[in-house]
């Protein structure tokens, strides 16, 4: 089974991306900021992330900065899932290392839309 | 809704596009007309049936019409029939082809999607022999959904729905909380209002024929009539390519199947001897 660690400060976000790639076959982990994923991540590293960007202690984008430069850290898949809609921002999450881009709010066909677009579905 | 104004509705439906309504699905012919009888000013369906049933109004004719043909469209939609055009149509005819343009056509494209996924694969082409063209043409039935394709105007939750983001940021510019295509892609795509079961002799050649997910909501004998007249559309090394589910083959003998590759088809020759 393929795994996916969800990574947002708002616990009704995990709950409802948690039931959506439940339902898309992936065993859930869960993290409320990037500080804390980069631990899951170093215990475990996931097949796939979902990342918010503005959340405390680290934000996504530092977040993946990091994780890219941690060995074996390229192999996630990670879709970021931000209220940030600008072109320059998501470009700038990109360039981090994100893989696909959603534009909160979210609902399944959009997340299994960009989880198929990574080769995960 | 009474049975009366079921029948009303799926009869013209019928005459008028070949669509197939069925009547026990009243939810959807509801959620569908209620919307457009509150626009029209009526104060429900029913009245609207009475205003049908008196007034013959052409207008508002084909406006039930057009509720009742609308589509489901997304960017990219089932990805497959697209890589195939990407990798391998589009190589292909560009060589055999040269300096004649390409010409597809998306000939139910509803609110425009399926018109510029192909139009932003033509944009991309790489490798096409020198002077390589593409002409896109987008059509549907309905007045209204192609006034939304031309403006190339989509909501957030319609660019990323089969849009990956990098062709957003490439092909897109952000208006307020929309989505608009650029004008190199708008101006790439040619649009027609096109009612299938209608003689389509004057829309020339075409080389690929999207034709997605329409068929499966029409009568047989107008399938089989829509079909009948694509075939003659297309030269002999042109496709057409249906939905994933839909077949040609059960309805008419214009078209064969493409071994391995679900909704595409080229002619049948021998149908086009016995034509």
């Amino acid at each position: 089974m393929k795994t996916c660690l969800v990574v947002d400060d708002s616990r009704v976000i995990r709950k409802v991306a948690r039931r959506i790639l439940e339902d898309l076959g992936f065993e859930i982990a869960e993290a409320a900021d990037g500080m804390e994923a980069l631990a899951w991540c170093r215990a475990a590293m996931p097949d796939a992330i979902l990342l918010d960007w503005n959340m405390p202690v680290m934000n996504g984008v530092d977040f993946l900065r990091q994780l890219r430069a941690d060995p074996g850290g390229d192999a996630p898949r990670v879709v970021f899932c931000s209220i940030e809609t600008e072109p320059d921002r998501i470009r700038e999450a990109l360039d981090a290392g994100a893989c696909e881009y959603i534009m909160k709010p979210f609902d399944g066909d959009i997340i299994e839309a960009k989880f198929a677009e990574v080769g995960l579905v | 809704m009474s049975p009366q104004d079921v029948e009303l509705f799926a009869a013209l439906a019928r005459a008028r596009a070949g669509l197939k309504v069925d009547p026990a699905k009243t939810y959807l012919i509801e959620s569908r007309l209620a919307p457009l009888a509150r626009r029209e000013g009526y104060p429900g369906i029913a009245e609207m049936a009475a205003a049908l049933r008196s007034q013959r109004e052409e207008k508002l004719i084909w406006a039930v019409v057009e509720a009742l043909a609308k589509g489901e469209s997304a960017f990219f939609r089932d990805r497959a029939p697209f890589d195939t055009f990407r990798k391998e149509l589009l190589p292909t005819l560009a060589r055999l082809r040269g300096a004649e343009p390409i010409r597809v056509w998306s000939c139910a494209c509803s609110t425009g999607q399926e018109a510029y996924s192909l139009a932003m694969i033509a944009e991309a082409a790489e490798g096409l022999p020198a002077g390589a063209r593409v002409e896109i043409y987008g059509s549907d039935i309905s007045e209204r959904a192609l006034e939304k394709a031309q403006a190339g105007l989509y909501t957030q939750f319609e660019v990323q729905r089969g849009l990956p983001i990098r062709q957003l940021l490439t092909h897109f510019e952000k208006v307020e909380d929309n989505w608009r295509l650029t004008p190199r892609i708008r101006q790439r795509v040619r649009w027609r209002r096109v009612n299938l079961i209608s003689d389509l002799a004057v829309m020339g050649r075409f080389d690929v024929i999207f034709c997605r997910n329409v068929l499966s909501g029409m009568d047989l004998p107008y399938r089989r009539r829509v079909l009948e007249s694509l075939v003659a559309l297309l030269p002999a090394d042109g496709l057409l390519i249906l939905g994933a589910k839909e077949t040609a083959e059960t309805v008419t003998e214009a078209f064969r199947p493409v071994t391995g590759r679900p909704g595409l088809y080229v002619r049948n020759p021998a149908f086009r001897a016995a034509a």
